[in-house]
């Protein structure tokens, strides 16, 4: 594996003539957990939503410089959007599960990806229960395949959200402030399982949650006002932050 | 004892009487409302009964549409509606699926939903000129059941582009998020979550035109509708006789018709239309039942 999943270089992102995000150079490492930090309004969800490329669709979106995921730059012409976004997943603020049955969402990923003779029933119930078993759901329903998705509570809604992604075997998972919707209890079991999930896969968590950033992640970066300020292991950056914005924020003088 | 701390004051008597006042002055508009409907249902019942029966439904006109049935006036409005629906459905369901889920809101689509807008104000007289300028005449389809159903859907496009628009945009961005971020193409998304979760609004839209098509007299009448045709019609290029049009012709072209043919002639457009409307709902329930992709 490379040693970093995904590396931007002069990244820069215009909301019309707003510059959102002014020129990051930035890198995650693969196999880590990385998170990013910074009062509201900074740039992380925008930034996160550069790496799979789904600010796009919103008017007036420019982006210049590069991201390169696995070798790659994927603003480059060659870049498929979908294969793209099979490698680079992401898990919302808000969780989405489709408005169809537990078992239709997490098979979505590969009925839409894989014809039909590569899916033949005991691939799919493979899937089924390994993505479920991989973010703890499996024992709760394991007889409940076939409930819609969005009668569940939050926490297996977001879990669930999770889980549909691991069946296209994804390098790279971005989650946008995960467990924001969810109560403290809630949150702390996404906590156990994004520790599960790390090493398996890279995760980059935006979080408001400066505990939840040191509990979960191995590195950590401040931003502010559409600038990374400081990247570095989440304890040097907690413990003694090199700049003095940093340690405003961490200490809670602003934010 | 001292006076209960909560007793009404003064001031909050009166909130509640203005309060009380306000409710039923709603309430009651609201209730009015029912009146026009249940008097015209009412009054066509009450002065068509003489005329209603059987044969009214099933048999043609006779002497000079002062007896007989309205019969072909119904097979030509189920023509109309089913030909102007048959075209204005699918291409302003697609329009409205274009313009929601793929359009950049640049210059061209801002003149197309403006076109639309102004489309949609157009009174139905002036759609009648342009069917017959550009579908009897230009295109030569002639007067026609293909140019009258034309000229209805071209009326009832915008109101279903409209509203599909606004069903589609009532779908939560967070599903479409959902869908491509396991790398779904936008039609994918679009097939598999966003008409299954707008196609009841879709086709409420859709719905609505039904009694538009049915109830116009004006873009029909120079344009594939006939006072009165002896025959049944075989195809989209014969004339037909239509409902609206039927009600017009009895009720202010001909003399000596009796007065309860008018009222039943109402009556059976009415019905008519409510029976579309019908299917219509029952095809729209089982779709939302079968949401199964
Ligand atoms: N679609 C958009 N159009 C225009 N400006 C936007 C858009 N989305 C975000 N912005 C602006 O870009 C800046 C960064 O927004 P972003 O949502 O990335 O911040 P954030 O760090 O995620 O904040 P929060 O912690 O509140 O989620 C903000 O100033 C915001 O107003
Ligand atoms: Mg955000």
């Amino acid at each position: 594996m490379d040693e970093y999943c995904i590396k931007t270089r002069g990244l820069k992102l215009f909301y019309g003539e707003f510059e959102a995000l002014k020129g990051l150079d930035i890198r995650f490492l693969s196999g880590k957990t990385s998170a990013l930090i910074g009062p509201s309004g900074c740039g992380k969800t925008t930034l996160l939503r550069c790496f799979n490329r789904i600010n796009e669709r919103y008017e007036g979106v420019r982006t210049e410089g590069e991201v390169v995921v696995q070798e790659h730059d994927i603003y480059s012409a060659d870049t498929d959007l979908v294969e793209l976004r099979k490698k680079v997943g992401m898990v919302f603020q808000r969780p989405n599960p489709l408005p169809l049955s537990v078992r239709d969402n997490i098979l979505y990923g590969l009925r839409l990806h894989f014809s039909r003779k590569y899916r033949d029933a005991s691939t799919l119930d493979e899937a089924l229960e390994t993505s479920l078993r991989a973010v703890h759901l499996w024992d709760d329903l394991k007889d409940s395949l076939s409930t819609e998705a969005t009668t569940l509570s939050l926490e297996k809604q977001q879990k669930l959200c999770i889980a549909r992604l691991l069946p296209l075997k994804p390098e790279v998972i971005l989650m946008d402030e995960p467990c924001s919707a969810l109560d403290p209890d809630a949150t702390a079991k996404i906590e156990e399982l994004l520790r599960d999930l790390a090493g398996d896969y890279s995760l980059v968590i935006v979080t408001h949650n400066m505990a939840q950033a040191r509990r979960v992640s191995d590195e950590c970066a401040f931003m502010l006002l559409g600038e990374v300020v400081e990247m570095r292991r989440t304890e040097d950056l907690f413990v003694s932050p090199r700049d003095q914005r940093t340690a405003n924020y961490i200490e809670g003088r602003f934010g | 004892m001292n006076a209960s701390p909560f007793a009404t004051s003064a001031r909050t008597a009166t909130n509640r009487r203005v309060e009380s006042v306000g409710k039923t002055v709603l309430a009651g508009v609201t209730a009015l409302l029912i009146l026009p409907l249940t008097a015209i249902l009412g009054l066509l019942v009450i002065r068509g009964a003489p005329a209603l029966s059987m044969e009214f439904l099933l048999e043609a006109p006779t002497a000079g549409m002062t007896a007989g049935g309205v019969f072909p006036a119904i097979v030509g409005t189920l023509w109309l509606v089913g030909v102007s629906l048959a075209v204005s459905a699918p291409v302003g369901i697609m329009a409205g699926i274009y313009l929601n889920e793929y359009a950049k809101a640049n210059w061209l689509t801002r003149m197309v939903n403006l076109a639309i807008v102004n489309l949609a104000g157009v009174p139905s007289i002036v759609h009648a000129l342009f069917g017959v300028g550009v579908f009897v005449l230009f295109l030569g389809l002639g007067t026609s059941i293909l140019s009258a159903s034309l000229t209805l859907a071209i009326m009832t496009l915008p109101v279903i582009i409209a509203s599909t628009k606004e069903a589609l945009a009532a779908v939560p961005m967070a599903f479409r998020e959902a869908c491509w971020t396991l790398g779904a193409t936008r039609w994918q998304t679009i097939r598999h979550v966003v008409l299954p979760n707008s196609i009841s609004g879709i086709l409420t839209g859709v719905i609505l035109q039904v009694s538009r098509a049915a109830g116009e007299t004006a873009p029909i009448m120079f344009t594939g509708a006939a006072f009165y045709l002896p025959f049944l019609p075989q195809s989209v290029q014969d004339q037909c006789m239509a409902l609206s049009m039927h009600l017009f012709t009895v009720s202010t072209q001909v003399p000596n018709v009796p007065e309860a043919i008018p009222y039943a002639t109402a009556l059976v457009l009415l019905s008519v239309v409510l029976l579309v409307n019908m299917f219509a709902i029952a095809f729209r329930t089982y779709l939302r039942r079968n949401r199964k992709w």
